[in-house]
């Protein structure tokens, strides 16, 4: 017994779902957030119901992310907050090669909630020891 | 004379979508993968500059000594403003006495208003530590936030208990 097969291709219409899909990249694409490159998604900050995304951008910014256990992270680089100061000071000397100095850099401090605010207070001490002298405590928004 | 133009085909023009959707589902799915909902960020400031650790000399006539105790757990046990009053562990306090102090209203300029120096324990955790700051830097009406007290600063540090 011999069937017959229709040799057409068939066509779906392909507009809409196409134009769903653009719609789709189009809202991830206004939503990505690379200003987030900095965050350590380990850190967890505390909350705080007067933390609002600054309206400017801070000049000079330098991250730090400390960990409850006293890791400090800046970048790539891991380090305790004694051993922090060769990394300071190679921030502060690129800054210094670009005509400013540390006292125009803003360091930024990501702690985690359950880290010993004695270790914060260290990590700032430790920044002044190489010059830096504004700091901004990093807290989330608390959306209770 | 008259001139001829050649009819155009009627054929319809198809274009090969199949590669371009193939990308296009490809930085879908990156997009995706790298989208994560978060909360805002914000910041409180802090002016240390260096000198022993604490900040610059108080020029107002109003400093205001705000100190943290913690028991071994890092669990905040007490707040005492100037050595003399004590709220517990009561944050609402706080801002109240705060409240009191500056009439409810921040300084057009933040350099000239009080400043507040935290001292606290070294095992304290940074969450009470913020929520510290929170409670003497202002508070939220609504969608406005008062301000209340923009600079601070933070004592020496403690040794560990």
């Amino acid at each position: 017994m011999k069937r017959k097969f229709d040799t057409k291709v068939a066509e779906g219409d392909m507009t809409a779902m196409i134009d769903m899909v653009f719609q789709l990249i189009i809202f991830f694409m206004v939503l990505i957030n690379f200003s987030q490159e900095d965050q350590n998604q380990a850190i967890k900050l505390p909350s705080s119901e007067l933390a609002q995304p600054a309206e400017a951008p801070l000049e000079h910014p330098i991250v730090l992310n400390l960990d409850f256990n006293g890791t400090v992270y800046m970048g790539a680089e891991t380090s305790s907050i004694a051993g922090l100061r060769p990394l300071l000071q190679l921030e502060a000397d690129a800054l210094k090669s670009k005509g400013h100095s540390a006292k125009d850099a803003n360091i930024i401090i990501r702690a985690h909630q359950k880290t010993a605010g004695g270790m914060v207070q260290e990590l700032i001490k430790k920044c002044q020891e190489v010059g830096f002298e504004k700091f901004v405590l990093r807290a989330q928004e608390d959306l209770s | 004379m008259a001139m001829k133009f050649k009819s155009h085909s009627p054929e319809k023009a198809e274009m090969q979508l199949t590669s371009m959707i193939d990308v296009i589902f490809l930085l879908l799915i990156f997009f995706v993968m790298t989208f994560r909902i978060s909360a805002q960020e914000g910041d409180f400031n802090i002016r240390m500059p260096i000198g022993g650790g604490t900040g610059a000399a108080d020029s107002t006539s109003i400093p205001i000594k705000l100190r943290l105790r913690s028991n071994i757990d890092g669990e905040l046990v007490d707040i005492v403003v100037d050595e003399t009053r004590s709220f517990g562990n009561d944050f609402s306090k706080l801002r109240g006495f705060i409240l009191q102090l500056t009439g409810g209203n921040a300084p057009p300029n933040p350099a000239e208003g009080p400043e507040v120096e935290i001292d606290l324990d070294y095992n304290l955790r940074y969450e009470h530590v913020v929520a510290a700051i929170t409670a003497v830097t202002g508070q939220r009406k609504g969608d406005k936030i008062q301000r209340l007290v923009e600079r601070i600063k933070f004592a020496t540090p403690r040794k560990p208990q």
